[in-house]
């Protein structure tokens, strides 16, 4: 069977009066059906400019210069205006970051999920609604009545994303984009949402991209991991790859910078900054930052290889012998 | 054990104004207000850094406002090195502060944007030391050096500044003056993972060196594990356990404590835990429930925690406010 979505070397520039700003850099990578696919990595690494090339929402000076997104076998890039409106509504959505942004200020919360509802499935108002209160309780919220009525700034942010993640799902879509959807809410809160997307993701048989900075989430949720360092993927695995046998000395570097609750290790930052994206030089992005680094590594850019079953890294210094277990 | 600070039953409630509360104030019922902070009592040693963590809107903000009388407190006592500065006028409260300081969480908006790097630094060394201009000048240098910033900065804009060495900025602003007590209220919230643990890194080198005082803001329990001897934990305006760092982590007692631990996403996928699950959400501070604070939350409610529950030691310095504890 296909994978859901295959992104092949896909590249999306930006133009800037300073040059180009390199954003993405031919990034090859598949979703499974069914899968959680975590997408790491700092701000500026080009996770959220890759979901939004996927459902093509690249607005100018931004421009995909290059590369292939077939989604369910058909190549979106392909697509006319009109038909990629209908992928949008009813076969991928996205879910925001800022929830209390994205959503309409000015329209109670249940009209904007009932607009999805009467454009997309063609329901009449009265049925729209009823679907409305029905997803909004399959959301987790409570008294879907009182609260469809309610406009954006009346909701918690904890609220105000399960709404946004209803409208995502009031269609089935079968891939959900979420950018970061737990940052800036609180733990608890966090983590309720999180669970609330693993549920509907195993209900509705979905794959997700998960969009995300945060390590330990990647760990309690995804299938598998995509890192990302400066607009190129480094390492792609299953989870458990990744955490046991991080290969990429990035992936390895971000795995120690973070401080930890569940056990007592020290704390090294990643040395070095996020190098700028603005026509950089040819070659692997974290050789200026790479305790490896050797001269190849500023010529040639890394490809993806295999290095065990079902984990590919980018790293002319990695070979299988060479990648020890993390420490644990 | 002497102290450099000490807070004891601080309170700050904000009354409400509007129709609602007249109405309320009509109806011979108590004049409504946000009872953000209600009653907590802390310590710090000098040099040592508590930890004060708990979700948004539980008050911990307001807490350090009402510390550095930002704002204040509508009750209680702060002491500073055997100073009341809750009774302090103005001027010897002003002349305080180069003792007092502040970072702020979000760096981006806490910097002047008309201010160049070297100005905005300067001006606690304008305000609060007799250096000389030529003195002054040397100082910003050597405190820029101190925080990883190099000379080349001095005269950029903020905006013209990264995240990170913007938070620098904002640091080096704060113990510009030798301050013996910082409050870091969420330093490193805005920043990437990679920035976060270098800025983490910088504050505790940083404290050691300068023999400086923290307390540290968060939500975030794996930073203040990192930073803090000891962690009080609030919730709706109250302190529900106090510990040391290391006894907080490996043995937490209150449920609300237990649920925050548990909610956190740990970077082990093969990690087996046992998950403690609040219900719903935080209530409103108008409207705080009688008895124990968390018990329309709490899964193991029993009828006794609707009577009142303060702090007791249950271990040595290990404070618990839980009936079932």
């Amino acid at each position: 069977m296909t994978p859901l979505l295959e992104i092949r070397d896909l590249a999306v520039h930006f133009a800037a009066d300073e040059g180009r700003v390199e954003a993405v850099d031919g990034i090859s990578l598949t979703v499974r059906r069914g899968e959680i696919l975590g997408l790491v990595g700092e701000s500026g690494s080009g996770k959220s400019v890759t979901a939004l090339a996927v459902l093509r929402l690249i607005r100018p000076p931004g421009r995909i210069v290059r590369g292939s997104i077939r989604f369910d076998g058909r190549e979106l890039l392909d697509l006319s205006e009109e038909a990629m409106r209908h992928v949008r509504g009813s076969q991928i959505a996205m879910i925001f970051q800022s929830p209390r942004t994205a959503l309409n200020p000015v329209l109670p919360v249940g009209r904007q999920i009932a607009r999805l509802f009467e454009l997309h499935r063609g329901c009449s108002g009265h049925e729209a609604w009823q679907r409305t209160l029905e997803i909004l309780r399959l959301v987790g919220i409570p008294e879907p009545e009182r609260r469809a009525s309610q406009y954006a700034h009346q909701l918690s942010g904890g609220m105000c994303q399960r709404v946004m993640i209803a409208m995502a799902v009031a269609t089935e879509p079968r891939l959900l984009l979420a950018d970061e959807p737990t940052t800036g809410l609180d733990v608890s809160i966090a983590a309720q949402i999180l669970d609330l997307l693993r549920e509907l993701g195993r209900r509705t048989g979905a794959s997700m991209v998960l969009i995300t900075h945060d390590l330990g989430v990647v760990a309690g949720v995804c299938d598998r991991v995509a890192v990302m360092h400066a607009g190129q993927l480094v390492e792609c695995s299953d989870v458990h790859g990744l955490f046991k046998h991080p290969a990429h000395p990035y992936t390895r570097a971000l795995v120690r910078s973070i401080p930890r609750v569940d056990r007592e290790v020290t704390m090294e930052p990643i040395p070095g900054a996020v190098p700028s994206v603005l026509e950089p030089p040819p070659g692997c992005r974290y050789a200026d930052r790479c305790p490896w680094v050797i001269d190849r590594c500023r010529e040639v850019k890394p490809e993806l290889l295999p290095l065990e079953h079902d984990h590919e890294v980018a790293c002319h210094a990695v070979e299988p012998s060479n990648v020890v277990p993390a420490r644990s | 054990m002497s102290s450099l600070l000490e807070a004891r039953d601080l309170v700050k409630h904000f009354p409400l104004k509007g129709i609602r509360a007249w109405l309320s104030a009509m109806g011979g019922g108590a004049r409504p207000a946000v009872r953000a902070v209600d009653g907590i009592s802390l310590r710090l040693a000098p040099g040592e850094t508590l930890g004060l963590v708990g979700e948004s809107g539980c008050g911990k903000s307001t807490v350090a406002r009402c510390l550095l009388r930002l704002i204040e407190p509508s009750a209680g006592r702060i002491l500073f090195d055997r100073t009341d500065l809750s009774a302090l006028p103005d001027e010897p409260l002003r002349r305080l502060r180069r003792d007092l300081q502040m970072v702020f969480q979000d760096p981006n908006a806490s910097l002047n944007p008309r201010l160049t790097v070297r100005r905005t630094v300067d001006e606690p060394l304008r305000l609060h030391t007799t250096l000389t201009t030529a003195e002054r000048q040397d100082a910003v240098r050597e405190v820029l050096d101190r925080v990883g910033l190099g000379p080349e900065l001095l005269h950029r804009y903020p905006h013209e500044l990264s995240g990170g060495q913007r938070q620098r900025v904002n640091i080096a602003r704060a113990i510009a003056t030798r301050p013996r007590f910082v409050i870091l209220d969420e330093p490193t919230s805005a920043l990437d993972v990679s920035l976060r643990a270098k800025i983490i890194l910088l504050l505790d080198d940083l404290r050691t060196r300068l023999g400086m005082t923290y307390l540290f803001i968060s939500h975030d329990l794996a930073t203040v594990k990192y930073l803090a001897h000891r962690v009080a934990v609030m919730y709706l305006g109250t302190i529900v356990e106090e510990a040391p760092t290391r006894e907080l982590f490996s043995k937490p007692l209150h449920p609300y404590t237990r649920a925050l631990l548990s909610a956190i996403p740990i970077p082990d996928p093969d990690a087996k835990r046992e998950r403690l699950i609040l219900a719903g959400e935080v209530p409103s501070p108008i409207d705080i429930p009688t008895g124990c604070r968390l018990r329309t939350r709490c899964p193991l409610a029993q009828p006794v925690c609707a009577e009142p529950v303060g702090l007791r030691e249950v271990t040595p310095n290990h404070f618990v406010a839980c009936h079932l504890v």
